[in-house]
């Protein structure tokens, strides 16, 4: 347990958090600050240095242009999805985007993809959690909202691998939420989970049944909480500057991230108290003030908070069941805590809302929870077992562009559906598959996941090949694509194009680029860089040593060498990078003569005719020195 | 723990071989293991044969759910968090099959399709061939109205064409939306009546000897469910009128 601590996270919109199973109970571990709620805000500071949470809060008004904050609006989307948004938020998006690219967001003069970008957050979660165990972290389980499609949850993945995490799972933030209220209460019956964060809303209805938390069903919105009352009420003070000073500040960075700053302190206020002062310092030196009343501001914000009437309706009925069949009504999420939201709500379900988690902790509390089954349980979760749900139906494109769903929405997961497949002409060697995710009729109206091409099937009459494709969903709620020819019983290759997110190899160049952000992770890579050179050049050393220049050194060469190998080799252990440089060149200027030794042999075995393999030279050309200097063209 | 002793009885009586855990060695159940509970690599087997079950539509609900947690709190890819990949695989494969086939089992419907999928009747391919062929040739797809239902079929989509044309401009003829209420809901008590009939064709089902017996009660079903899929999607274009 000690060595393989699993971590939960709540990678959120607006805060961010990281907590852990301890001993009975899910706590939440706090940064530095001594705060458990670190802020989804990012930040690349004059130095090049990222700057995550309470501590870049400041930016936002100081340096606007070099800061971001609810970046998981934008996670696994592609341009044409938030054409709203970017009317509504600060997103600086790179000056060369292309349609059908990832997301690039400027930062200063960098720009990062919002998994990236996220990557910054998990990092400092990350972080946290070492400095509170003062030992590595590696894995977590992540939270995601119930409703984010599979681009999403996949950008969500690769943001924790670029963050040096392992994924062990991805859990659905109500669920989360849900379990850790399961923990405490323990009782049987159908509870539904009304979770609206600062940007994504989500309803879960749940069967608890001893230990096992069955999703019913799900639905929500993954672009609706908080923030969108932020913009109703910075809309307003915007229209009045413009009314009452004759000023538009519209455009202008700093005065719009003071009315942000401004108008979420009323909003919180104005849920304890009737009526709140908004006071904004505007740049000039003006000043815009006015009172708000709790009536008002309910006024305003009915709209916002009605759009999640519907969502659970159909969670509703998609359960077969009426409110009154409901146990429990469960509040997650930081905008719960506005009082018209709670009235909404228990007119809805027809019954007082269960208030008795702290609604900004409970889906990470959740997560550690998860982490801790995941990691083998322990008393506390002995019994406990999550049964989540996709909440959004899997489908193919068939003539006609049609959507044929093959996975319903709400089915348990991992769910599975097969398909087969057949060629249109002669001797097609090639299949493709359009996968879709959502509920419209028409191909066009639902999510494009991804395109399969299905290659190398074995030259037959038209229609005579019959290819099974196998589309799995997996526990994390994310797609995986099998395919076989079943006449020749071979695998069908498959050739992915994701409609949004990153491929492999863009994630590994992330992972390596983000360490240059962060100083302390930026001498972790050079440590790691320095230790790979020195067993590179150690294994080069070794194979030397089987070589027949070895035997042409002197006695006083080798044991010259031997010292520094071994010196080497012992430096290596320490985390000095420094000296490990210097044992690296060291090493280097005594294995010379060795170095030139093999060369010549080398030469004239290639003279001889053997091939460079069999001269022996170990890594080849491209390895560093001894053996690099020589240059074979 | 009795029960699980049992499906592992019952899906061995099923023809299943008995062969050895690949853990423990001891004999096991087909999905896991009986002595040392590790998850085992998935055989072929349809819905019922996964549960243990012979292939008959009369089911206990309440059983199937009962063994379907017991059989996922022995699968479920969360009790392989620190398993190699292999069982990792395994489970995620055997958990797929499990929520597959409980979810076919549970639902009337899906049950009775999937029994006679199994006796070679496929009844979705044959309306989404349609479905296809219709939309691209541009025709309307050609339905085989269920005679009795002839004549109220007739009237409600004429109803309903008058409602679109209403909303279209705007207009509310509260009298033909409660017209259209009335006759959604007697096609609700139709669907209704049709799965207390579909009920009734399981008896004889289960009952039926191999062969002409069956076949009889097979076509009576594969009617009933055509018949109550068109009632379905009549009151789904209802429901998108009204909603609309």
């Amino acid at each position: 347990m000690a060595t393989d601590r699993i971590v939960g996270i709540d990678l959120g919109t607006t805060n961010s958090l990281v907590a852990y199973m301890q001993g009975d109970n899910p706590v939440v571990i706090p940064g530095d600050d001594g705060l458990n709620l670190v802020p989804s805000v990012v930040v690349l500071d004059e130095h090049d240095q990222i700057i995550v949470g309470n501590s870049a809060r400041r930016y936002l008004i100081e340096t606007p242009e070099r800061s971001v904050y609810s970046i998981k609006r934008l996670m696994g989307r592609g341009l044409e999805d938030i054409q709203e948004e970017l009317k509504l938020f600060p997103f600086r998006l790179a000056d060369d985007l292309q349609s059908g690219e990832v997301l690039r967001i400027k930062l200063g003069e960098k720009t990062f993809t919002p998994p990236e970008i996220s990557a910054f957050i998990l990092r400092q979660l990350k972080r946290n959690a070492e400095r509170f165990f003062n030992a590595p972290v590696t894995k977590a389980v992540i939270t995601v909202p119930a409703y984010f499609n599979d681009a999403q949850r996949q950008a969500t993945k690769d943001a924790g691998r670029i963050a040096g995490l392992e994924v062990l799972r991805l859990v659905n933030e109500p669920t989360a939420a849900s379990l850790a209220y399961g923990l405490d209460k323990k009782q049987n019956g159908i509870v539904a989970v009304y979770d609206l964060g600062g940007g994504t809303f989500d309803v879960s209805i749940l069967k608890l049944h001893d230990g096992i938390f069955e999703v019913i069903s799900t639905n929500g919105d993954t672009h609706l909480g908080g923030d969108d009352i932020d913009n109703v009420l910075i809309h307003i003070a915007l229209d009045d500057i413009r009314g009452d000073m004759g000023t538009d500040v519209s455009r202008n960075g700093e005065a719009v991230a003071r009315i942000r700053k401004a108008v979420i302190e009323t909003k919180i206020a104005l849920s304890s108290q009737v009526t709140a002062h908004l006071d904004v310092e505007l740049p000039e030196g003006r000043r815009y003030q006015r009172e708000i009343t709790r009536a008002q501001f309910e006024h305003l914000i009915q709209p916002i908070i009605e759009r999640t009437v519907a969502p659970c309706k159909q969670a509703l009925k998609d359960a077969g069941l009426k409110p009154e069949q409901i146990d429990e009504v469960v509040l997650v999420g930081g905008s719960t805590r506005i009082p018209r939201v709670r009235v909404l709500v228990e007119e809805m379900f027809k019954r007082t809302p269960h208030t008795g988690l702290n609604p900004d902790e409970v889906v990470a509390l959740g997560a550690a929870v998860q982490a801790n089954i995941l990691a083998g349980g322990s008393e506390a979760t002995e019994n406990m077992l999550l049964l989540d749900v996709t909440p959004l139906s899997l489908g193919i494109e068939v003539a006609g562009g049609v959507t044929d769903k093959i996975i319903l929405r709400n089915s348990t997961i991992p769910a599975s559906a097969t398909q087969h497949y057949t060629t249109q002409i002669d001797g097609q060697a090639n299949v493709a598959i359009h996968v879709l995710q959502g509920e419209r009729e028409l191909a066009k109206d639902c999510r494009s996941l991804a395109r399969f091409d299905l290659k190398g099937i074995p030259p037959m009459t038209a229609g005579m090949p019959r290819i099974e494709v196998k589309f799995l969903i997996d526990a994390n709620g994310i797609l995986h694509v099998s395919a076989r020819e079943q006449r020749s019983g071979k695998e069908a290759e498959i050739e992915v194009q994701p409609s949004y997110g990153l491929t492999d190899e863009q994630v590994e160049g992330m992972i390596l680029d983000s360490f240059d952000y962060a100083e302390e992770d930026f001498r972790q890579r050079q440590l790691i860089e320095a230790r790979n050179e020195a067993t590179t050049i150690l294994a080069a050393l070794e194979k030397g040593k089987q070589s027949p220049a070895w035997g042409r050194l002197t006695s006083a060469e080798k044991k010259q060498i031997a010292k520094l190998e071994n010196s080497l080799v012992e430096v290596t252990r320490e985390d000095d990078y420094a000296a490990i440089r210097k044992g690296i060149d060291t090493l280097n200027q005594a294995t010379m003569r060795l170095a030139e030794l093999m060369m010549d042999g080398a030469v004239s075995a290639a003279l001889t005719g053997k091939t460079m393999d069999e001269a022996d030279l170990g890594e080849g050309p491209s390895a560093p020195h001894p053996v690099a200097k020589a240059e074979f063209k | 723990m009795n029960e699980l002793a049992n499906i592992g009885v019952g899906i061995l009586a099923h023809g299943e071989s008995a062969s050895t855990c690949w853990s423990c060695g001891q004999m096991r159940a087909a999905h896991f293991c009986t002595s040392c509970g590790r998850v085992q690599p998935p055989a072929p087997a349809d819905h019922f044969a996964f549960f243990g079950l012979s292939r008959k539509l009369n089911m206990d609900v309440a059983r199937l759910e009962r063994d379907f947690y017991e059989l996922s709190r022995k699968l479920h890819p969360d009790l392989y968090g620190t398993a190699g990949s292999r069982e990792q695989e395994w489970s995620l494969e055997q958990t797929s099959k499990l929520n597959d086939a409980y979810r076919t089992l549970k639902d009337p419907i899906a049950r009775t399709r999937y029994l006679l999928h199994l006796e070679g009747v496929e009844l979705e391919e044959q309306s989404k061939t349609a479905t296809e062929k219709a939309r691209s040739t541009g025709e309307m797809k050609k339905q085989i109205v269920p005679p009795d239902l002839l004549e109220d079929v007739f009237e409600l989509n004429m109803q309903l064409e008058e409602l679109r044309a209403q909303k279209k401009m705007g207009e509310d003829d509260p009298a033909l939306m409660e017209e259209i209420g009335k006759q959604k809901l007697s096609l609700e008590g139709k669907q209704e009546t049709l799965l207390n009939e579909l009920r009734g064709y399981w008896n004889e089902w289960d009952a039926a000897a191999e062969g002409d017996e069956r076949n009889k009660v097979r076509d009576k079903m594969v009617d009933l469910l055509n018949r109550r899929n068109y009632i379905r999607n009549l009151v789904r274009d209802v429901n998108d009128v009204l909603e609309n």
